[in-house]
Protein backbone atom coordinates (compact mmCIF):
# COMPACT_ATOMS: atom_id res chain seq x y z
CA UNK A 1 0.00 0.00 0.00
CA UNK A 2 1.23 3.46 -0.82
CA UNK A 3 0.92 5.58 2.26
CA UNK A 4 2.31 8.96 1.27
CA UNK A 5 2.07 10.40 -2.24
CA UNK A 6 3.30 13.80 -3.32
CA UNK A 7 2.74 14.87 -6.88
CA UNK A 8 3.87 18.13 -8.45
CA UNK A 9 4.13 19.80 -5.06
CA UNK A 10 5.22 23.43 -4.79
CA UNK A 11 5.41 25.33 -1.55
CA UNK A 12 5.77 29.07 -1.64
CA UNK A 13 5.72 31.15 1.51
CA UNK A 14 4.19 34.61 1.62
CA UNK A 15 6.88 36.95 0.36
CA UNK A 16 7.72 34.74 -2.57
CA UNK A 17 10.27 32.38 -1.05
CA UNK A 18 9.89 29.04 -2.77
CA UNK A 19 10.74 26.30 -0.29
CA UNK A 20 9.82 23.34 -2.47
CA UNK A 21 9.43 23.06 -6.22
CA UNK A 22 7.93 20.26 -8.25
CA UNK A 23 8.29 17.44 -5.75
CA UNK A 24 6.81 14.08 -6.68
CA UNK A 25 7.41 10.96 -4.63
CA UNK A 26 5.66 7.97 -3.14
CA UNK A 27 6.36 6.17 0.14
CA UNK A 28 5.05 2.66 0.72
CA UNK A 29 3.68 1.42 4.03
CA UNK A 30 6.46 -0.03 6.16
CA UNK A 31 9.28 1.83 4.41
CA UNK A 32 12.19 3.43 6.20
CA UNK A 33 12.95 6.69 4.41
CA UNK A 34 15.57 9.32 5.13
CA UNK A 35 15.11 12.76 3.68
CA UNK A 36 18.61 14.21 3.44
CA UNK A 37 20.07 17.50 2.37
CA UNK A 38 21.68 20.65 3.70
CA UNK A 39 20.03 22.97 6.18
CA UNK A 40 17.49 25.10 4.37
CA UNK A 41 17.13 22.64 1.51
CA UNK A 42 13.48 22.06 2.32
CA UNK A 43 13.55 18.84 4.38
CA UNK A 44 11.51 20.28 7.21
CA UNK A 45 8.98 21.79 4.85
CA UNK A 46 8.55 18.40 3.21
CA UNK A 47 7.81 16.78 6.57
CA UNK A 48 5.50 19.62 7.57
CA UNK A 49 3.48 18.98 4.44
CA UNK A 50 3.17 15.31 5.35
CA UNK A 51 2.06 16.21 8.89
CA UNK A 52 -0.50 18.75 7.64
CA UNK A 53 1.36 21.51 9.46
CA UNK A 54 1.63 23.25 6.09
CA UNK A 55 -0.51 22.95 3.00
CA UNK A 56 1.01 22.77 -0.48
CA UNK A 57 0.73 25.88 -2.68
CA UNK A 58 0.10 23.67 -5.69
CA UNK A 59 0.15 19.93 -6.28
CA UNK A 60 -1.27 17.30 -4.00
CA UNK A 61 -0.04 15.65 -0.81
CA UNK A 62 -1.93 12.49 0.06
CA UNK A 63 -1.30 10.88 3.44
CA UNK A 64 -3.21 7.79 4.50
CA UNK A 65 -5.65 8.43 1.67
CA UNK A 66 -6.36 12.01 2.75
CA UNK A 67 -5.52 14.96 0.54
CA UNK A 68 -3.83 17.52 2.77
CA UNK A 69 -4.46 20.34 0.30
CA UNK A 70 -8.20 19.97 0.47
CA UNK A 71 -8.61 18.47 3.95
CA UNK A 72 -10.92 20.57 6.10
CA UNK A 73 -9.30 22.10 9.16
CA UNK A 74 -11.51 20.11 11.49
CA UNK A 75 -10.36 16.91 9.80
CA UNK A 76 -6.68 17.54 10.53
CA UNK A 77 -6.69 16.29 14.15
CA UNK A 78 -8.04 12.94 13.01
CA UNK A 79 -5.34 12.63 10.35
CA UNK A 80 -2.67 13.48 12.94
CA UNK A 81 -3.82 10.67 15.20
CA UNK A 82 -2.39 8.25 12.64
CA UNK A 83 0.93 10.05 12.79
CA UNK A 84 3.68 10.17 15.34
CA UNK A 85 5.70 13.37 15.26
CA UNK A 86 9.22 13.73 16.61
CA UNK A 87 10.70 17.21 16.74
CA UNK A 88 14.25 18.42 16.89
CA UNK A 89 13.38 20.67 19.83
CA UNK A 90 11.32 17.85 21.44
CA UNK A 91 8.36 20.13 22.29
CA UNK A 92 7.96 18.52 25.70
CA UNK A 93 5.72 20.04 28.33
CA UNK A 94 7.78 21.02 31.33
CA UNK A 95 4.84 21.58 33.65
CA UNK A 96 4.18 17.84 34.01
CA UNK A 97 6.00 14.61 34.69
CA UNK A 98 7.58 12.30 32.14
CA UNK A 99 4.66 9.88 32.15
CA UNK A 100 2.10 12.66 31.86
CA UNK A 101 3.86 13.85 28.73
CA UNK A 102 3.46 10.39 27.25
CA UNK A 103 -0.16 10.22 28.37
CA UNK A 104 -1.11 13.35 26.45
CA UNK A 105 -1.73 11.67 23.05
CA UNK A 106 -3.73 8.93 24.77
CA UNK A 107 -5.81 11.53 26.57
CA UNK A 108 -6.48 13.20 23.25
CA UNK A 109 -7.43 9.88 21.72
CA UNK A 110 -9.82 9.24 24.58
CA UNK A 111 -8.18 6.22 26.19
CA UNK A 112 -9.29 5.46 29.70
CA UNK A 113 -6.74 6.20 32.37
CA UNK A 114 -5.75 2.67 33.33
CA UNK A 115 -5.29 1.39 29.80
CA UNK A 116 -3.50 4.65 29.00
CA UNK A 117 -1.08 4.30 31.90
CA UNK A 118 -0.30 0.73 30.84
CA UNK A 119 0.51 1.81 27.31
CA UNK A 120 2.46 4.84 28.44
CA UNK A 121 4.67 2.65 30.63
CA UNK A 122 5.20 0.23 27.75
CA UNK A 123 6.28 3.13 25.53
CA UNK A 124 8.62 4.51 28.19
CA UNK A 125 10.06 1.04 28.70
CA UNK A 126 10.68 0.78 24.96
CA UNK A 127 12.80 3.95 24.96
CA UNK A 128 14.48 3.01 28.25
CA UNK A 129 12.95 5.74 30.40
CA UNK A 130 10.55 3.75 32.54
CA UNK A 131 12.66 4.31 35.64
CA UNK A 132 12.19 8.06 35.18
CA UNK A 133 8.43 8.07 34.72
CA UNK A 134 7.84 10.37 37.71
CA UNK A 135 10.73 12.71 36.89
CA UNK A 136 10.28 16.19 35.46
CA UNK A 137 11.41 16.46 31.81
CA UNK A 138 13.63 19.44 32.64
CA UNK A 139 15.88 17.10 34.65
CA UNK A 140 16.50 14.81 31.67
CA UNK A 141 19.55 15.00 29.41
CA UNK A 142 19.20 16.00 25.76
CA UNK A 143 19.23 12.39 24.60
CA UNK A 144 16.67 11.40 27.22
CA UNK A 145 14.41 14.27 26.22
CA UNK A 146 14.57 13.12 22.63
CA UNK A 147 13.72 9.55 23.69
CA UNK A 148 10.79 10.91 25.69
CA UNK A 149 9.62 12.77 22.61
CA UNK A 150 9.80 9.48 20.69
CA UNK A 151 7.86 7.65 23.40
CA UNK A 152 5.15 10.29 23.12
CA UNK A 153 5.15 9.93 19.33
CA UNK A 154 4.69 6.15 19.33
CA UNK A 155 2.49 5.58 22.39
CA UNK A 156 -0.76 5.67 20.40
CA UNK A 157 0.74 3.24 17.84
CA UNK A 158 0.68 5.44 14.76
CA UNK A 159 1.02 4.02 11.28
CA UNK A 160 3.50 6.69 10.25
CA UNK A 161 6.36 8.18 12.24
CA UNK A 162 7.66 11.54 11.02
CA UNK A 163 10.87 12.77 12.61
CA UNK A 164 12.51 16.11 11.85
CA UNK A 165 16.22 16.13 12.72
CA UNK A 166 15.71 13.83 15.73
CA UNK A 167 19.46 13.59 16.33
CA UNK A 168 20.26 17.19 15.45
CA UNK A 169 21.41 18.25 18.92
CA UNK A 170 22.87 14.94 20.07
CA UNK A 171 26.36 13.51 20.13
CA UNK A 172 27.18 10.37 18.14
CA UNK A 173 26.43 7.80 20.86
CA UNK A 174 23.01 9.17 21.60
CA UNK A 175 22.34 9.55 17.91
CA UNK A 176 23.00 5.90 17.21
CA UNK A 177 20.70 4.90 20.11
CA UNK A 178 17.94 7.00 18.63
CA UNK A 179 18.62 5.59 15.17
CA UNK A 180 18.31 2.06 16.53
CA UNK A 181 14.93 2.94 18.03
CA UNK A 182 13.61 4.12 14.67
CA UNK A 183 14.86 0.94 13.03
CA UNK A 184 13.03 -1.11 15.66
CA UNK A 185 9.77 0.66 15.04
CA UNK A 186 10.21 0.26 11.33
CA UNK A 187 10.78 -3.46 11.78
CA UNK A 188 7.38 -3.86 13.44
CA UNK A 189 5.72 -2.28 10.42
CA UNK A 190 5.67 1.46 11.12
CA UNK A 191 6.42 3.69 8.16
CA UNK A 192 9.29 5.94 9.23
CA UNK A 193 10.18 9.18 7.45
CA UNK A 194 13.15 10.92 8.99
CA UNK A 195 14.70 14.21 7.92
CA UNK A 196 18.38 14.52 8.78
CA UNK A 197 21.72 15.80 7.62
CA UNK A 198 23.49 13.11 9.66
CA UNK A 199 25.01 10.88 6.99
CA UNK A 200 26.60 8.55 9.54
CA UNK A 201 23.17 7.68 10.82
CA UNK A 202 21.98 7.07 7.27
CA UNK A 203 24.94 4.84 6.55
CA UNK A 204 24.22 2.68 9.62
CA UNK A 205 20.52 2.09 9.01
CA UNK A 206 20.65 1.64 5.26
CA UNK A 207 17.34 3.34 4.51
CA UNK A 208 15.86 4.54 1.25
CA UNK A 209 17.36 7.98 0.68
CA UNK A 210 15.54 10.97 -0.75
CA UNK A 211 17.82 13.93 -1.26
CA UNK A 212 16.48 17.46 -1.38
CA UNK A 213 18.64 20.16 -2.89
CA UNK A 214 17.44 23.77 -2.89
CA UNK A 215 13.83 22.73 -2.77
CA UNK A 216 14.02 20.10 -5.51
CA UNK A 217 14.56 16.38 -5.49
CA UNK A 218 18.11 15.47 -6.46
CA UNK A 219 18.13 12.89 -9.19
CA UNK B 1 -20.84 8.50 25.39
CA UNK B 2 -18.74 7.17 28.26
CA UNK B 3 -15.60 8.37 26.53
CA UNK B 4 -17.14 11.75 26.04
CA UNK B 5 -18.15 11.97 29.69
CA UNK B 6 -14.72 10.80 30.79
CA UNK B 7 -13.08 13.43 28.60
CA UNK B 8 -15.29 16.10 30.13
CA UNK B 9 -14.60 14.88 33.62
CA UNK B 10 -10.89 14.95 32.94
CA UNK B 11 -11.05 18.48 31.55
CA UNK B 12 -13.17 19.52 34.51
CA UNK B 13 -10.87 18.08 37.15
CA UNK B 14 -7.83 19.51 35.39
CA UNK B 15 -9.54 22.89 35.47
CA UNK B 16 -10.37 22.56 39.16
CA UNK B 17 -6.73 21.72 39.81
CA UNK B 18 -5.63 24.76 37.82
CA UNK B 19 -8.18 26.97 39.56
CA UNK B 20 -7.12 25.90 43.06
CA UNK B 21 -3.48 25.67 42.04
CA UNK B 22 -3.27 29.47 41.75
CA UNK B 23 -5.49 30.45 44.66
CA UNK B 24 -4.50 34.12 44.81
CA UNK B 25 -5.18 34.79 41.14
CA UNK B 26 -8.43 32.87 41.27
CA UNK B 27 -9.50 34.66 44.43
CA UNK B 28 -8.78 38.08 42.94
CA UNK B 29 -10.66 37.28 39.77
CA UNK B 30 -13.62 35.92 41.64
CA UNK B 31 -13.72 38.89 44.00
CA UNK B 32 -13.68 41.38 41.15
CA UNK B 33 -16.51 39.56 39.43
CA UNK B 34 -18.37 39.09 42.70
CA UNK B 35 -18.22 42.82 43.45
CA UNK B 36 -19.35 43.68 39.95
CA UNK B 37 -22.33 41.37 40.31
CA UNK B 38 -23.15 42.30 43.91
CA UNK B 39 -24.02 45.89 42.94
CA UNK B 40 -26.93 45.21 40.59
CA UNK B 41 -27.97 42.22 42.67
CA UNK B 42 -28.17 44.35 45.81
CA UNK B 43 -30.17 47.05 44.06
CA UNK B 44 -32.47 44.46 42.60
CA UNK B 45 -33.14 42.98 46.03
CA UNK B 46 -33.75 46.41 47.53
CA UNK B 47 -36.20 47.17 44.76
CA UNK B 48 -38.12 43.94 45.05
CA UNK B 49 -38.38 44.45 48.80
CA UNK B 50 -39.77 47.95 48.22
CA UNK B 51 -42.15 46.56 45.67
CA UNK B 52 -43.36 43.97 48.13
CA UNK B 53 -43.97 46.71 50.69
CA UNK B 54 -45.85 48.81 48.17
CA UNK B 55 -48.04 45.86 47.27
CA UNK B 56 -48.78 45.10 50.91
CA UNK B 57 -49.88 48.62 51.67
CA UNK B 58 -51.95 49.39 48.60
CA UNK B 59 -54.51 46.64 48.09
CA UNK B 60 -57.01 48.31 45.74
CA UNK B 61 -57.53 51.84 44.56
CA UNK B 62 -59.58 53.59 47.17
CA UNK B 63 -61.15 57.02 47.39
CA UNK B 64 -61.61 58.62 50.78
CA UNK B 65 -64.29 61.22 51.22
CA UNK B 66 -63.82 63.48 54.22
CA UNK B 67 -66.88 65.40 55.36
CA UNK B 68 -66.82 68.85 56.80
CA UNK B 69 -66.66 69.13 60.58
CA UNK B 70 -70.27 70.40 60.77
CA UNK B 71 -71.75 67.44 58.87
CA UNK B 72 -74.78 65.92 60.61
CA UNK B 73 -76.09 62.40 60.48
CA UNK B 74 -78.62 63.53 57.86
CA UNK B 75 -75.76 64.54 55.60
CA UNK B 76 -74.16 61.16 56.20
CA UNK B 77 -77.37 59.44 55.17
CA UNK B 78 -77.62 61.65 52.09
CA UNK B 79 -74.16 60.65 50.96
CA UNK B 80 -74.83 57.00 51.74
CA UNK B 81 -77.87 57.18 49.46
CA UNK B 82 -75.88 58.86 46.69
CA UNK B 83 -73.13 56.25 46.93
CA UNK B 84 -75.62 53.39 46.80
CA UNK B 85 -77.12 54.72 43.61
CA UNK B 86 -73.72 55.30 41.98
CA UNK B 87 -72.79 52.68 39.39
CA UNK B 88 -69.22 51.46 38.94
CA UNK B 89 -68.02 51.28 42.52
CA UNK B 90 -67.21 48.03 44.24
CA UNK B 91 -68.35 49.04 47.69
CA UNK B 92 -67.94 51.59 50.42
CA UNK B 93 -67.91 51.88 54.14
CA UNK B 94 -68.59 54.70 56.55
CA UNK B 95 -65.92 55.53 59.09
CA UNK B 96 -67.40 57.67 61.91
CA UNK B 97 -64.98 60.15 63.43
CA UNK B 98 -64.93 58.35 66.81
CA UNK B 99 -64.01 55.06 65.24
CA UNK B 100 -61.28 56.69 63.20
CA UNK B 101 -59.81 58.16 66.34
CA UNK B 102 -59.89 54.82 68.11
CA UNK B 103 -58.14 53.00 65.33
CA UNK B 104 -55.56 55.75 65.06
CA UNK B 105 -54.88 55.41 68.77
CA UNK B 106 -54.57 51.67 68.69
CA UNK B 107 -52.60 51.29 65.51
CA UNK B 108 -49.93 53.88 65.31
CA UNK B 109 -48.75 54.41 68.82
CA UNK B 110 -49.73 58.08 68.75
CA UNK B 111 -51.96 57.62 71.78
CA UNK B 112 -50.09 60.19 73.86
CA UNK B 113 -50.31 62.86 71.20
CA UNK B 114 -54.00 62.28 70.66
CA UNK B 115 -54.77 62.23 74.35
CA UNK B 116 -53.07 65.61 74.58
CA UNK B 117 -55.39 67.11 71.97
CA UNK B 118 -58.45 67.13 74.19
CA UNK B 119 -60.93 66.85 71.31
CA UNK B 120 -61.30 64.70 68.22
CA UNK B 121 -59.83 66.52 65.22
CA UNK B 122 -60.92 63.86 62.74
CA UNK B 123 -63.90 64.25 60.39
CA UNK B 124 -66.44 61.60 59.42
CA UNK B 125 -65.30 59.78 56.36
CA UNK B 126 -66.36 57.39 53.65
CA UNK B 127 -63.92 54.91 52.16
CA UNK B 128 -65.05 54.03 48.67
CA UNK B 129 -63.61 50.97 47.05
CA UNK B 130 -63.26 51.86 43.38
CA UNK B 131 -62.79 48.29 42.23
CA UNK B 132 -60.15 47.46 39.68
CA UNK B 133 -61.11 50.36 37.48
CA UNK B 134 -58.27 52.71 38.31
CA UNK B 135 -59.09 55.01 35.38
CA UNK B 136 -62.42 55.99 36.87
CA UNK B 137 -60.73 57.37 39.96
CA UNK B 138 -60.41 60.89 38.61
CA UNK B 139 -64.06 61.17 37.58
CA UNK B 140 -65.10 59.78 40.96
CA UNK B 141 -62.98 62.38 42.65
CA UNK B 142 -64.64 65.27 40.77
CA UNK B 143 -68.07 63.75 41.30
CA UNK B 144 -67.60 63.41 45.05
CA UNK B 145 -66.11 66.84 45.54
CA UNK B 146 -69.27 68.35 44.07
CA UNK B 147 -71.46 66.77 46.76
CA UNK B 148 -72.61 68.84 49.74
CA UNK B 149 -70.69 68.76 53.01
CA UNK B 150 -67.69 67.13 51.38
CA UNK B 151 -64.53 68.82 52.58
CA UNK B 152 -61.94 66.83 50.72
CA UNK B 153 -61.56 63.81 48.44
CA UNK B 154 -58.39 61.72 48.55
CA UNK B 155 -57.41 59.14 46.02
CA UNK B 156 -55.43 56.79 48.24
CA UNK B 157 -53.64 54.95 45.52
CA UNK B 158 -51.86 58.08 44.36
CA UNK B 159 -48.78 57.45 46.45
CA UNK B 160 -48.74 53.80 45.45
CA UNK B 161 -48.88 54.75 41.81
CA UNK B 162 -46.12 57.24 42.25
CA UNK B 163 -44.05 54.64 44.05
CA UNK B 164 -44.83 52.17 41.29
CA UNK B 165 -43.55 54.44 38.58
CA UNK B 166 -40.50 55.23 40.68
CA UNK B 167 -39.89 51.53 41.10
CA UNK B 168 -40.27 51.00 37.37
CA UNK B 169 -37.64 53.66 36.88
CA UNK B 170 -35.48 51.90 39.43
CA UNK B 171 -35.92 48.62 37.60
CA UNK B 172 -34.63 50.23 34.42
CA UNK B 173 -31.68 51.65 36.31
CA UNK B 174 -30.90 48.19 37.72
CA UNK B 175 -31.26 46.66 34.30
CA UNK B 176 -28.83 49.17 32.82
CA UNK B 177 -26.38 48.72 35.68
CA UNK B 178 -26.66 44.95 35.35
CA UNK B 179 -26.04 45.08 31.61
CA UNK B 180 -22.99 47.29 32.03
CA UNK B 181 -21.56 45.04 34.71
CA UNK B 182 -22.42 41.91 32.76
CA UNK B 183 -20.29 43.34 29.97
CA UNK B 184 -17.57 43.98 32.53
CA UNK B 185 -17.81 40.37 33.67
CA UNK B 186 -17.50 39.13 30.11
CA UNK B 187 -14.50 41.39 29.60
CA UNK B 188 -12.87 40.13 32.79
CA UNK B 189 -13.25 36.46 31.88
CA UNK B 190 -12.20 37.25 28.32
CA UNK B 191 -8.95 38.70 29.56
CA UNK B 192 -8.38 36.02 32.20
CA UNK B 193 -8.79 33.30 29.62
CA UNK B 194 -6.57 35.18 27.20
CA UNK B 195 -3.77 35.22 29.78
CA UNK B 196 -4.39 31.56 30.54
CA UNK B 197 -4.15 30.72 26.84
CA UNK B 198 -0.88 32.65 26.64
CA UNK B 199 0.62 30.75 29.56
CA UNK B 200 -0.51 27.43 28.09
CA UNK B 201 0.64 28.29 24.62
CA UNK B 202 3.14 25.41 24.45
CA UNK B 203 0.61 22.90 25.64
CA UNK B 204 -1.92 24.07 23.06
CA UNK B 205 0.61 23.90 20.27
CA UNK B 206 1.77 20.40 21.21
CA UNK B 207 -1.78 19.15 21.69
CA UNK B 208 -2.69 20.42 18.23
CA UNK B 209 0.34 18.73 16.72
CA UNK B 210 -0.60 15.38 18.17
CA UNK B 211 -4.18 15.40 17.04
CA UNK B 212 -6.23 17.31 19.58
CA UNK B 213 -9.50 18.67 18.24
CA UNK B 214 -10.49 22.26 18.90
CA UNK B 215 -13.12 20.92 21.27
CA UNK B 216 -10.49 19.14 23.36
CA UNK B 217 -8.36 22.25 23.56
CA UNK B 218 -11.23 24.64 24.29
CA UNK B 219 -12.90 22.55 26.96
CA UNK B 220 -10.67 23.39 29.96
CA UNK B 221 -10.83 27.10 29.12
CA UNK B 222 -14.60 27.07 28.86
CA UNK B 223 -14.77 25.24 32.17
CA UNK B 224 -12.42 27.77 33.72
CA UNK B 225 -14.54 30.68 32.48
CA UNK B 226 -17.74 29.10 33.78
CA UNK B 227 -16.09 28.32 37.09
CA UNK B 228 -14.88 31.89 37.53
CA UNK B 229 -18.35 33.17 36.66
CA UNK B 230 -20.09 30.75 39.01
CA UNK B 231 -17.74 31.46 41.89
CA UNK B 232 -18.17 35.19 41.21
CA UNK B 233 -21.93 34.76 41.39
CA UNK B 234 -21.62 32.91 44.69
CA UNK B 235 -19.38 35.66 46.08
CA UNK B 236 -21.91 38.28 44.98
CA UNK B 237 -24.69 36.34 46.67
CA UNK B 238 -22.71 36.14 49.89
CA UNK B 239 -21.82 39.82 49.78
CA UNK B 240 -25.45 40.79 49.39
CA UNK B 241 -26.42 38.35 52.11
CA UNK B 242 -23.93 39.97 54.47
CA UNK B 243 -25.07 43.47 53.53
CA UNK B 244 -28.72 42.53 54.13
CA UNK B 245 -27.88 41.04 57.50
CA UNK B 246 -26.21 44.28 58.57
CA UNK B 247 -29.09 46.27 57.11
CA UNK B 248 -31.70 44.28 58.96
CA UNK B 249 -29.87 44.72 62.25
CA UNK B 250 -29.85 48.47 61.60
CA UNK B 251 -33.52 48.41 60.63
CA UNK B 252 -34.66 46.76 63.84
CA UNK B 253 -34.86 49.90 66.03
CA UNK B 254 -36.66 51.62 63.17
CA UNK B 255 -39.27 48.90 62.90
CA UNK B 256 -39.81 48.99 66.64
CA UNK B 257 -40.31 52.73 66.43
CA UNK B 258 -42.94 52.57 63.71
CA UNK B 259 -44.49 49.27 64.66
CA UNK B 260 -44.32 47.88 61.13
CA UNK B 261 -42.54 44.57 60.62
CA UNK B 262 -39.84 45.59 58.16
CA UNK B 263 -37.07 43.18 57.20
CA UNK B 264 -35.33 42.92 53.87
CA UNK B 265 -35.56 39.47 52.37
CA UNK B 266 -32.76 37.88 50.34
CA UNK B 267 -33.30 36.15 47.02
CA UNK B 268 -35.45 33.05 47.18
CA UNK B 269 -33.83 29.84 46.04
CA UNK B 270 -35.06 29.86 42.41
CA UNK B 271 -33.82 33.43 42.01
CA UNK B 272 -30.50 32.53 43.63
CA UNK B 273 -30.15 29.63 41.25
CA UNK B 274 -30.91 31.87 38.29
CA UNK B 275 -28.29 34.35 39.53
CA UNK B 276 -25.66 31.62 39.75
CA UNK B 277 -26.58 30.22 36.35
CA UNK B 278 -26.51 33.69 34.85
CA UNK B 279 -23.05 34.39 36.27
CA UNK B 280 -21.86 30.98 35.07
CA UNK B 281 -23.27 31.64 31.62
CA UNK B 282 -21.58 35.02 31.40
CA UNK B 283 -18.27 33.49 32.43
CA UNK B 284 -18.68 30.79 29.85
CA UNK B 285 -19.52 33.35 27.19
CA UNK B 286 -16.47 35.48 27.99
CA UNK B 287 -14.29 32.39 27.83
CA UNK B 288 -15.89 31.30 24.58
CA UNK B 289 -15.24 34.68 22.96
CA UNK B 290 -11.66 34.60 24.17
CA UNK B 291 -11.10 31.06 22.96
CA UNK B 292 -12.60 31.89 19.54
CA UNK B 293 -10.43 34.96 19.31
CA UNK B 294 -7.14 33.55 20.54
CA UNK B 295 -6.98 29.80 20.01
CA UNK B 296 -7.24 29.89 16.28
CA UNK B 297 -4.24 32.13 16.00
CA UNK B 298 -2.19 29.17 17.22
CA UNK B 299 -3.31 26.92 14.44
CA UNK B 300 -0.11 25.64 12.86
CA UNK B 301 -1.94 25.66 9.56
Amino acid sequence: MTQIILSGVHKRYPGGHEALANISLAIEAGELVFVIGHSGAGKSTLLKLMAAIERPSTGSVIVNGQNIGTLRTRGIPFLRRHLGLVFQDHKLLFDRSVIDNVLLPLDINGFDRREGARRARAALDKVGLLYKEKAQPITLSGGEQQRLCIARAIVHRPAILLADEPTGNLDADYASEIGALFRDFNQVGVTVVLATHDMQLAARLNPRLIEVRAGRLAA
Amino acid sequence: MRRWLAAHWRAFSATVARFTGAPLTSLLNVTVIGTALALPLGFYILLSNLQGLARDYSPQPQVSIFLTADAQSADVQDITRRLKSLPGIAGFRFVPRDQALESLQSRTGLADVIAGLGHNPLPDAFVVNAGRNANALESLRTEFSRWPKVAEVHVDSDWARRLDSLLALGRYAVLMLASALALALIAITFNTIRLQILTQRDEIEVAKLIGATDGYIQRPFLYLGSMIGCAGGAVAWLMVWGALWVFNVQLRPLTELYGIPLTLAHLNSPDSLVTLLFATGLGWFGAWLSVRRHLHSYNPL
